[in-house]
């Protein structure tokens, strides 16, 4: 065990201890005494509601999966039975996180080079949340995001092509180029934004989650049983419209996970110099809902408490909030210098990259090997490529998209002098007429 | 024989006003659009437009009432004529309107604060919540930011939620999400997702209510592209306003008025829906234009009236819709009178008034042969004494002395 208690110390993220320290309740969590094959297990979440303030809670300590991988080793006959992914899910892992990163790193050299414009945030190194949490989801399920929001999309399923095209402004993207960076939307994978203030999408969020739960009960479908996730981030959970939707999720039991993506970095307040109490997974039990700490580097704790969480959701026991530790490798966005955050902090964390620890995962275990885990990088590389070129071939909106879709029944424009609909004019369509 | 417009000449308060087809006014174009129907319509023997006289607005108990209104003949009304219809007061009226679209669609729901159990503080939701359980008609937190936002979340995932301020002025605390998502959504989106949502809520100066509740949020929520606006000012028009806002697939913002919910008149039993882009011919006439909504709409005829007396003849118009104007309406109107005073609630900056100023000066100025006034409520924030209250709000003497300045 001594190799993982080492691991922990080393591994301490924050200047606020987030391991052993304080919580005498969570002797579970205590990873000296564990006999779970998964160290910092949350396996044991089982949301009993109704207390918030004690045993709701439950923390995982802050290990890296290497370290479970050494752990593991030590223990004897390891098999592949104790493994927490299947090969076909660490492939598929493997390659959503591979897809999120080559993408952010494709926006970055095509803003660069002129072909995407505004603000664009990027969403390198915490493509183990995005992953890990969206990759459990039905079609069906909806996901609600801010402007760091490329990832989400491409985990929930819309094309790379659709979003590059977005991002270039073509009448292909995803919103027709209506919408850009900061506001995916995608009604057939329900991508419901794309919000570009913080905060603005949770009550979104909470609103879908409520259709979901009007759907059971009053338009009597019993087996709907959608569940919804908003992303959003620390500087967010200081905001009014998280709290007021942390109550409302709780007090109707909506089916809806609360995911903090926690980069510790709003633009350049450090989280510690905004927030009273740091700790974000502790406002949950204040509200009545379980508040869970994973480490969010990690894509398989992410996966395990995710599970649990939308588990418990579907089956209408109610929202949980879950503040994933994370990182971002790049600035707030492409015009941010990032010169305020310390490299030795951002080392520290790309030393944790999710996607290398994922590959060391599946390699010690044998779950993949090297070729294949390559191979699958290639594929990625084919595909971002064929996303640019779609992008690039695709045309820019016409004049005629001005006016199209401000209102889902055009009539709204009203009633011209000549007492014609103004929609009715033949004009209207080219964008040229008068509103 | 003239079929006797229903309650007007009758002692008891009444306030009556119809919308229908004037003549001379090209209505018919848009009259094909299925949501528009016209009903309640009187005739008069002759086919003559006359307004009623001997009649007095009065102020009880903050009901304001008034019954100066003229009807019109349109060809096929034998039929309609023989209805009697029901009487109600205008917030029974949206009850009613609200309850009978929650019985067509079961995606329609209210989302508020102390809409279900209490009944709403103006009685707007009265026993829909026994009726159709605490979830349609939800109670929620005084949390308007973020219930307004869960209503456009809901409504983008297939409901079609009402949403309601207890105050008007309480939905500037939604803004953002009546701003950022409401009204761009549809078009961020490239037109995946709409928003028929109905935003509504009691605005306007009332009865010494004080500056905060005393608000007129037409003015703030004009710019917002991608929602409609619109001012319901008699029980007959508030139900049909109700009817199309919920049924429209736009988000449309529903204006009522504090003072307004106890007008009492007599509606038709049939189910009518009216067109939320339309405005409404309260008093045709053939001297000047008055353009107002909501509560001015009963200072105008109570200015009408003396202005009948003295002998002018104005028109009146409710224009209801706020967002956008039907500039067909008013645009006959202008190019048959040539002078234009606009009566509004709204404060004088960037108000409603002013909107329509430029829209009239933009499209109709050769027919004007006097400049556009307008006469707003005074730019302050309204104040509780009784004197200060009335004299920041258009009164019916100043609306008299504008006309006869204009009419000279």
């Amino acid at each position: 065990m001594s190799s993982a208690l080492s691991a922990m110390k080393i591994l301490q993220p924050l200047p606020v201890s987030t391991t052993a320290t304080g919580f005498p309740e969570n002797t579970l969590l205590d990873p000296l005494r564990s006999n779970s094959s998964f160290l910092g297990s949350t396996h044991k979440l089982r949301f009993n509601s109704l207390k918030p303030s004690s045993s709701s809670q439950r923390r995982s300590a802050v290990v890296a999966v290497s370290d479970v991988v050494k752990e593991k080793k030590l223990k004897s006959n390891s098999s592949l039975a104790d493994l927490l992914i299947t090969k076909e899910e660490g492939l598929e892992l493997y390659e959503d996180m591979v897809l999120g990163r080559a993408f952010e790193d494709m926006c970055a050299q095509m803003y660069y080079r002129g072909k995407m414009f505004g603000f664009v945030h990027l969403y390198n190194g915490q493509e183990a949340v995005s992953t890990g949490f969206i990759k459990l989801l039905k079609k069906e399920d909806s996901v609600c995001s801010t402007y760091r929001d490329h990832v989400h999309a491409l985990s929930k399923g819309v094309p790379a092509s659709a979003v590059m095209s977005e991002l270039f402004g073509k009448a292909t993207g995803c919103c027709r180029g209506q919408g850009g960076s900061m506001h995916m939307f995608s009604k057939e994978h329900n991508l419901l934004g794309g919000f570009a203030f913080i905060g603005e999408g949770i009550p979104v969020a909470t609103g879908a989650a409520f259709t979901s739960k009007y759907r059971r009960e009053v338009l009597k479908e019993a087996d709907c049983d959608h569940v919804t996730l908003a992303f959003f981030g620390d500087g967010t959970c200081n905001n009014g419209q998280f709290f007021e939707c942390l109550n409302m999720a709780a007090l109707w039991k909506l089916p809806i996970v609360f995911v903090v993506e926690n980069n510790l970095w709003a633009i350049g307040m450090s989280h510690l110099r905004a927030t009273s109490d740091p700790e974000i997974w502790k406002k949950g039990p204040a509200f009545g809902m379980p508040g869970v700490h994973v480490d969010g580097m990690d894509v398989l704790k992410v996966r395990e408490v995710a599970k649990e969480a939308i588990s418990r959701a579907r089956r209408g026991e109610g929202p949980t909030l879950v503040e994933c530790e994370t990182y971002r490798f790049r600035g707030h966005s492409l015009a941010d210098p990032d010169e305020l955050r310390d490299p030795a902090e951002k080392a520290r964390y790309a030393a944790r990259d999710p996607i290398i620890a994922l590959k060391k995962y599946m390699t010690a275990n044998n779950l993949a090997s090297e070729a294949e885990l390559m191979a699958i990088e290639k594929k990625i590389d084919e595909v971002i490529e064929g996303a640019v070129e779609f992008a690039d071939a695709s045309p820019l909106p016409p004049r005629s998209q001005l006016l199209e879709n401000v209102f889902a029944d055009p009539k709204g424009f009203g009633i011209g002098p000549d007492g014609k609909y103004r929609c009715e004019d033949p004009k209207f369509t080219e964008g040229t007429a008068q509103v | 024989m003239a079929a006797i417009m229903q309650g007007i000449g009758a002692a008891t308060n009444l306030s009556s006003s119809f919308s229908f087809d004037s003549k001379g006014f090209q209505l018919q174009s848009v009259k094909s659009l299925p949501e528009r129907i016209t009903s309640s319509l009187v005739v008069r023997s002759d086919g003559r437009v006359i307004p009623t006289s001997n009649l007095k607005a009065r102020n009880v108990g903050g009901r304001l009432v008034t019954n100066a209104v003229a009807a019109k003949a349109d060809g096929s009304t034998t039929s309609t004529a023989s209805k009697p219809g029901h009487e109600l007061l205008l917030f029974e009226a949206l009850r009613e309107g609200l309850e009978e679209e929650m019985d067509r669609d079961p995606r329609v729901c209210v989302v508020g604060e102390d809409v279900g159990h209490y009944g709403g503080s103006y009685k707007v939701t009265k026993d829909l919540a026994p009726k159709y359980g605490d979830l349609r008609v939800l109670d929620t937190p005084i949390a308007e930011n973020s219930f307004t936002g869960m209503a456009v979340g809901a409504a983008m995932t297939g409901l079609r939620p009402i949403v309601e301020g207890m105050n008007m002025g309480f939905l500037l605390l939604a803004y953002n999400q009546i701003s950022n998502n409401c009204g761009m959504l549809h078009y961020t989106s490239g037109g995946q997702f709409t928003i028929p949502v109905v935003i509504r809520g009691p605005g306007g100066v009332g009865r010494q209510l004080g500056a905060e509740h005393s608000q007129r949020l037409e003015s703030y929520f004009q710019s917002i592209p991608g929602i409609q606006m619109v001012a319901c000012s008699t029980p007959y028009n508030a139900k049909g306003l109700m009817k199309a806002a919920i049924r429209s697939e736009n988000p449309v913002i529903l204006f009522e008025h504090v003072l307004l919910y106890n007008l009492k008149e007599r509606i038709p039993d049939e189910e009518y829906v009216l067109s939320l882009e339309e405005a409404e011919m309260v008093r045709p006439g053939e001297h000047i234009t008055i353009l107002t909504y909501s509560r001015m709409r009963y200072h105008v005829m109570q200015a009408a009236k003396t202005l009948v007396n003295k002998g002018y003849d104005p028109e009146v118009i409710d224009i209801r819709s706020l967002k956008p104007f039907d500039l067909h309406t008013i645009g006959n109107s202008v190019k048959k009178t040539h002078r234009v005073l606009i009566v509004e609630e709204c404060m004088r900056t960037g108000g409603i008034g002013a909107s329509l100023t430029a829209a009239i000066n933009e499209n109709f100025h050769d027919y004007l042969d006097a400049p556009v006034m307008c006469l707003s409520s005074q730019d302050v924030p309204t104040p509780y004494a009784g004197t200060l209250e009335e004299w920041t709000v258009v009164q019916p003497a100043q609306i008299v002395t504008a006309v006869e300045q204009l009419c000279q």
